[in-house]
């Protein structure tokens, strides 16, 4: 390659990064710069709980300083490469050898550590601020057990044992009311992350943790498992709904009762004869067989398992499975019957049910309000 | 004079029967072929991970994909990481530091030649078992293959009850054999750089290049022995009835995560100081300037060395530290960020001033110091602890270390291997192949790992298999992806590269590139004892001070 | 095929460089260093965290006299090296086989005190944590004795052979540099076990 090609190689190989960030910057900030249209139920720059408000002020302001870093260094190495390349009818002599220079390597390690030493003062606030807080009076008590590949929700003072999908209530800002949640593990690691709500913590089992969120906005907020927990760590998935005062108070009343064969739904199942039949023929499926072993429905005495999800009050989640699929009949037919259609390597076995039991159990499970 | 006339067995006419020539390379214990050995093996599995990560990449591309179940996935990722930390970036290392530190020292040989064939072959017999796995049979719950445990194999979930079968084993087996193996090769590098240097080459004018092997071969020591010993109790826990890390019995979990890091954190300063050691030969010849600032240098790499033996914590801000301890590992790792940024600055200012040759080693080691600043600044967002209770055990994390790894350890290390592959085989490589190689590499990477971290910033986590439709993430999935096919462009390039010029490449005689360093005084390629006669040296660069006889570099050190 | 001699050492130009046995020899210590840490730091975390089963105070018993005996084989390879490098061969050997005798001694009594815990006491590596990190720490310290006394065992049969010489006790020095460490790790690992963690 001739000495003047690879002289304009080399520009161009630097106009070529320069485009390569403007191309990055412009999408990323473009993506980002729109409020009102989420870019992602999941961004971790769009808070909406005080932790998660805290981390995000922190991280502008350490964007802000390494990105003032960047272009420092970035400019001074773009600078190097163009001016001092070697020209053309270059005399072939070496330049002069500069071996070090004691003030210019005081300057670049002084001011390094006094950029260190910002950053962590600013860092040690908010961690203080993070994870010192106490527990206010008014404050919603939840235990979450991430088990393999679902999570479990009690809340101790209220009596509410649930599955997968979290309900808090908002927290008005003059008068907090955050939920404080307890997080011990089944089984093997997980991490409970919501992005828009906190940072995430780990369910470590034997190593209870603890976090907290004050939602301020009510809607549904999305996350799920963080921590590589086995085969279907990928479908341990999070839905937190933030509701208003009352609206919480209803479901937490709702979740209090036992379950209750409510009337029979016409037609769900598509079945022939007696709804009625069905559904007492589908709970007795489930109270004589396996089912129990797993899994406790309030009210019923035989079932109390602890190792899969409470099913008491199913219907009242809109999904199956930690976030699989949504809680349709069909769905719910297809995960009884098979679970590795939705999440194979879950721990459900199939129950090698005949399709007649399988009908009526489904009937059953869908009157669990 | 009977030194004229001692053949080198390259010489020979290749009519030597091929079962001869491959005894010799089994048996050897000279550094020169064993070096080589590392880095062809290394580029084996180089391909092999690669094809893994394309694997997972075209899993990804788009949400509720089905190109591989969940199981192939997660033994994908576990199977990535271990073999390009393990199999790739140590065996590349490895092999570099023994071609080339007892040339540019003025030695005949590593310090003990046979260890370090033994070292070689445990490493190598290691991968062969991490491999082999794949060959075993599906067991109990389908428990057999590849592990799927994650690279760093958690605590509880490597325990019997949730890891049945042998996948795990194999895991913990064959790095044990590997990091015997690591732990020869590091004793031999301190032992030969302490006691083989050439007279008159103390430790203040040796190439910076043996000071930061020196270094990396004293982390070695320090942490491939936490792995060992934390392995050792895995082992003891699943098939000794242990309880080191049974939570069921009052062990703990955290206690994995602790051992582990205290080594992998540490590991990765193993792979990048030698990154920098090529970095530091390659930008002051290129630049046609002395290094800036040696004495600082050198001090700034044991700097590393030492404080990253303290930082291991900042992998496990979520799991629940106090304040306190969140908060000293917060320090700690922003205060490597200085050492660390002082090299940044040293290798900028040897260019500074200088007349800069943009030969495609050049050009590596200029994308490094563009990537490795990013990648290093990243790090520093991740380290203050609530930043990275968002960012923790997302793509923003994967991002960052690849950026680390792929930006600057290869980037790096594909200048080292423009750079001295004259040296190692007498020809030079295709200046034009190369630079194809470097643009799509480039391409590729940044394709990729740019927009990486995007996902992570919204909220994508790690080592899932599939993700939903609806978070953002599509997009990003998609780009990464693509980039994959420019960087696989780009490896076919290199070795197609390595392969053509080794038949057809100029020759290259002793000294292309018109460098100052002791490797550079011998012939390409040296002969099996590297110098006919010691040498006696008076500076960092006695090659300069022979075609400078003037202006010597004695005089100013 | 060349080398351009690049500086003629001056005359008296003198250029010595530690010996690599010894430097080799401590690296590995400093790696073995780190893996009998990890151990150590695994047993102290783990002090009074079982749930279950015998407790350290119950069941261990001081092993004063075969800690003696491995402390004072420190000596006496120490008399066996010096005396090596002056020469006298038999004062060497004599002390060399005292060395093994001691050493094998202290291994004796680790084995009979496992014996005692298991087959009396009940404890075992999967009773309790402290099971599990005593057989553990104690098992890797042993291991590493014992692959000591097999390089000492080497050299006392060359010894008997007649073939050791004066000019081997550089070598054999390092072989004993190695014998220090596993008797400085007891050291360590006495107290932790058997006064800090009782």
């Amino acid at each position: 390659m001739s000495e003047r090609s690879r002289i304009v190689g080399s520009a161009l190989g630097n106009l070529r990064i320069l485009c390569l960030l403007l191309l990055i910057i412009c999408p990323v900030s473009a993506a980002f710069a729109h409020p009102a249209e989420p870019l992602s139920p999941t961004n971790i720059f769009a808070p909406a709980s005080t932790p998660a408000d805290s981390i995000f002020g922190l991280s502008l302001f350490v964007l802000a300083v390494t990105a003032a870093v960047f272009v420092t260094v970035f400019t001074l190495l773009v600078y190097a490469v163009v001016k001092y390349r070697r020209k053309a009818g270059d005399d072939g002599h070496e330049p002069p050898q500069v071996y070090g220079s004691n003030q210019v390597e005081l300057a670049w390690t002084v001011i390094p550590v006094l950029i260190v030493g910002a950053l962590f003062l600013a860092t040690a606030r908010v961690i203080a601020d993070i994870q010192a807080a106490a527990p206010p009076p008014n404050s919603i008590e939840v235990v979450a057990v991430g088990h393999q590949y679902w999570w479990e929700f009690r809340y101790p003072g209220l009596k509410v044992v649930t599955a997968n999908e979290l309900h808090v209530p908002a927290s008005d800002p003059a008068h907090p009311t955050p939920t404080f949640i307890k997080l011990l593990s089944a089984d093997t690691d997980h991490s409970f992350w919501v992005p828009r709500l906190a940072g995430k913590t780990d369910l470590i089992p034997n190593h209870p943790n603890s976090m907290w969120i004050d939602p301020h906005e009510t809607g549904l907020y999305l996350g799920q498992c963080a921590q590589y927990c086995g085969t279907q760590h990928a479908k341990m998935l999070l839905r937190v709904y933030v509701q208003t005062r009352e609206e919480f108070d209803r479901w937490i009343q709702a979740q209090q009762q036992p379950a209750h064969v409510s009337p029979p739904q016409q037609a769900k199942t598509g079945l022939a004869g007696d709804p009625a039949d069905t559904v007492a023929q589908g709970r007795r499926v489930f109270e004589k067989t396996a089912c129990i072993n797993c899994h406790a429905v309030a009210g019923s005495a035989n079932a109390d398992g602890r190792f899969g999800p409470d099913l008491t009050h199913l219907m009242s989640r809109d999904t199956i499975a930690a976030g699989a699929a949504p809680n349709t009949p069909e769905n719910l037919r297809l995960w009884i019957k098979d679970p590795s259609a939705i999440k194979p390597g879950s721990l459900m076995p199939a129950m090698g049910l005949n399709d007649q039991d399988l009908n009526a159990l489904t009937a059953y499970l869908e009157t669990l309000r | 004079m009977s030194s004229d006339s001692i053949a080198w067995p390259a010489a020979q006419p290749l009519s030597r029967p091929l079962t001869d020539r491959v005894h010799e390379w089994v048996t050897t214990v000279d550094h020169k072929r064993l070096g080589i050995m590392y880095i062809v093996y290394a580029l084996c599995l180089l391909v092999i991970g690669g094809i893994e990560a394309t694997i997972m990449r075209i899993q990804l591309i788009r949400p509720h994909n089905d190109f591989v179940s969940p199981q192939v996935f997660n033994r994908m990722f576990t199977m990535h990481g271990t073999t390009m930390i393990f199999f790739v970036a140590m065996p590349l290392v490895f092999g570099f530091a023994n071609y080339l530190i007892p040339l540019m020292i003025g030695a005949r040989d590593m310090a003990f030649p046979r260890l370090n064939a033994f070292s070689f072959w445990l490493m190598a017999f290691g991968g062969l078992l991490l491999y082999f796995s794949l060959l075993g049979a599906n067991g109990l719950y389908g428990a057999g293959n590849a592990p799927d445990v994650g690279w760093w194999a958690y605590a509880p979930l490597t325990a019997l009850p949730f890891s049945p079968g042998h996948s795990t084993d194999y895991w913990t087996l064959s790095l044990l054999v590997s990091g015997f193996g690591s732990m020869g090769t590091a004793i031999n590098i301190i032992a030969t750089v302490i006691c083989m240097r050439c007279p008159g080459m103390t430790l203040a004018k040796m190439p910076l290049f043996a000071w930061l092997n020196l270094v990396m071969g004293v982390l070695v020591l320090e942490v491939i022995s936490p792995l060992t010993a934390a392995q050792l109790m895995l082992l003891i826990d699943r098939y000794l009835g242990g309880h080191f890390f049974d939570t069921q019995a009052g062990g703990s979990a955290v206690i994995w995560m602790h051992f582990f890091w205290v080594f992998g954190h540490p590991e990765v300063y193993v792979l990048v100081i030698p990154a920098f050691a090529c970095v530091s030969e390659i930008v002051p010849v290129f630049s046609r300037k002395a290094i800036f600032g040696y004495p600082i240098m050198v001090a700034a790499t044991v700097c590393i060395g030492f404080i990253s033996m303290s930082v291991w914590a900042h992998h496990m801000f979520t799991v629940g530290m106090s304040p306190q301890g969140n908060g000293f590992f917060v320090l700690s790792t922003m205060a490597i960020a200085v050492p660390t940024g002082i090299k940044i600055f040293n290798w900028l200012a040897t260019m500074w001033g200088g007349k800069i040759e943009f030969k495609t080693p050049m050009l590596f080691c200029i994308a490094f110091l563009f990537q490795f600043l990013i990648a290093g600044l990243t790090g520093v967002i991740q380290a203050s602890a609530p930043v990275d209770w968002q960012l923790a055990y997302s793509y923003f994390v994967v991002a960052h270390f690849h950026y680390v790894i792929v930006g600057g350890i290869l980037f790096a290390l594909f200048g080292a291997f423009h750079y001295w592959y004259p040296k190692i085989t007498g020809r030079m490589l295709s200046e034009t192949l190369g630079q194809l190689h470097f643009w799509l590499f480039f391409i590729g990477f940044h394709l990729t790992f740019d927009f990486m971290h995007i996902p992570g910033l919204l909220g994508m986590p790690r080592r899932i298999y599939t993700y939903e439709p609806g978070r953002g993430w599509e997009i990003w999935n998609l780009l990464v992806t693509i980039g994959v096919f420019f960087q696989a462009a780009g490896v076919l390039v290199f070795v197609g590269n390595l392969v053509w010029s080794y038949f057809g490449g100029k020759y290259a005689g002793r000294d292309p590139w018109d460098a100052w360093t002791l490797e550079w005084s011998t012939s390409s390629p040296p002969p099996a004892y590297n110098f006919a006669a010691i040498p006696t040296v008076r500076s960092r660069r006695p090659l300069w001070d022979l075609k400078h006889p003037d202006d010597p570099d004695w005089k100013y050190e | 095929m060349n080398v351009i001699p690049l500086t003629l050492p001056q005359p008296g130009f003198k250029w010595e460089l530690p010996s690599r046995g010894r430097v080799g020899m401590l690296s590995l210590i400093a790696a073995e260093s780190a893996i009998f840490t990890i151990f150590v730091v695994a047993y102290l975390f783990y002090i009074g965290k079982s749930l279950t089963g015998p407790m350290p105070k119950e069941v261990l018993r001081v092993p004063v006299l075969y800690t003696i005996c491995l402390l004072s084989s420190s000596l006496t390879i120490h008399l066996a090296t010096r005396a090596l490098r002056q020469g006298s061969n038999k004062v060497f050997a004599t002390s060399w086989f005292v060395t093994l005798a001691l050493g094998a001694t202290f291994l004796f009594g680790t084995a009979r005190e496992w014996h005692h815990l298991i087959y009396d006491e009940g404890l075992t590596i999967s009773t309790n944590l402290f099971g599990t990190t005593y057989y553990s720490l104690v098992g890797l310290h042993a291991f590493h004795v014992t692959v000591g006394l097999l390089g000492l065992f080497i050299v006392l049969a060359f010894t008997l052979l007649g073939k050791l010489r004066q000019e081997h006790a550089e070598r054999v020095d390092v072989l004993s540099l190695y014998w220090h460490f596993v008797d400085a790790v007891w050291v360590v690992v006495f107290t932790v076990v058997y006064v800090i963690g009782r």
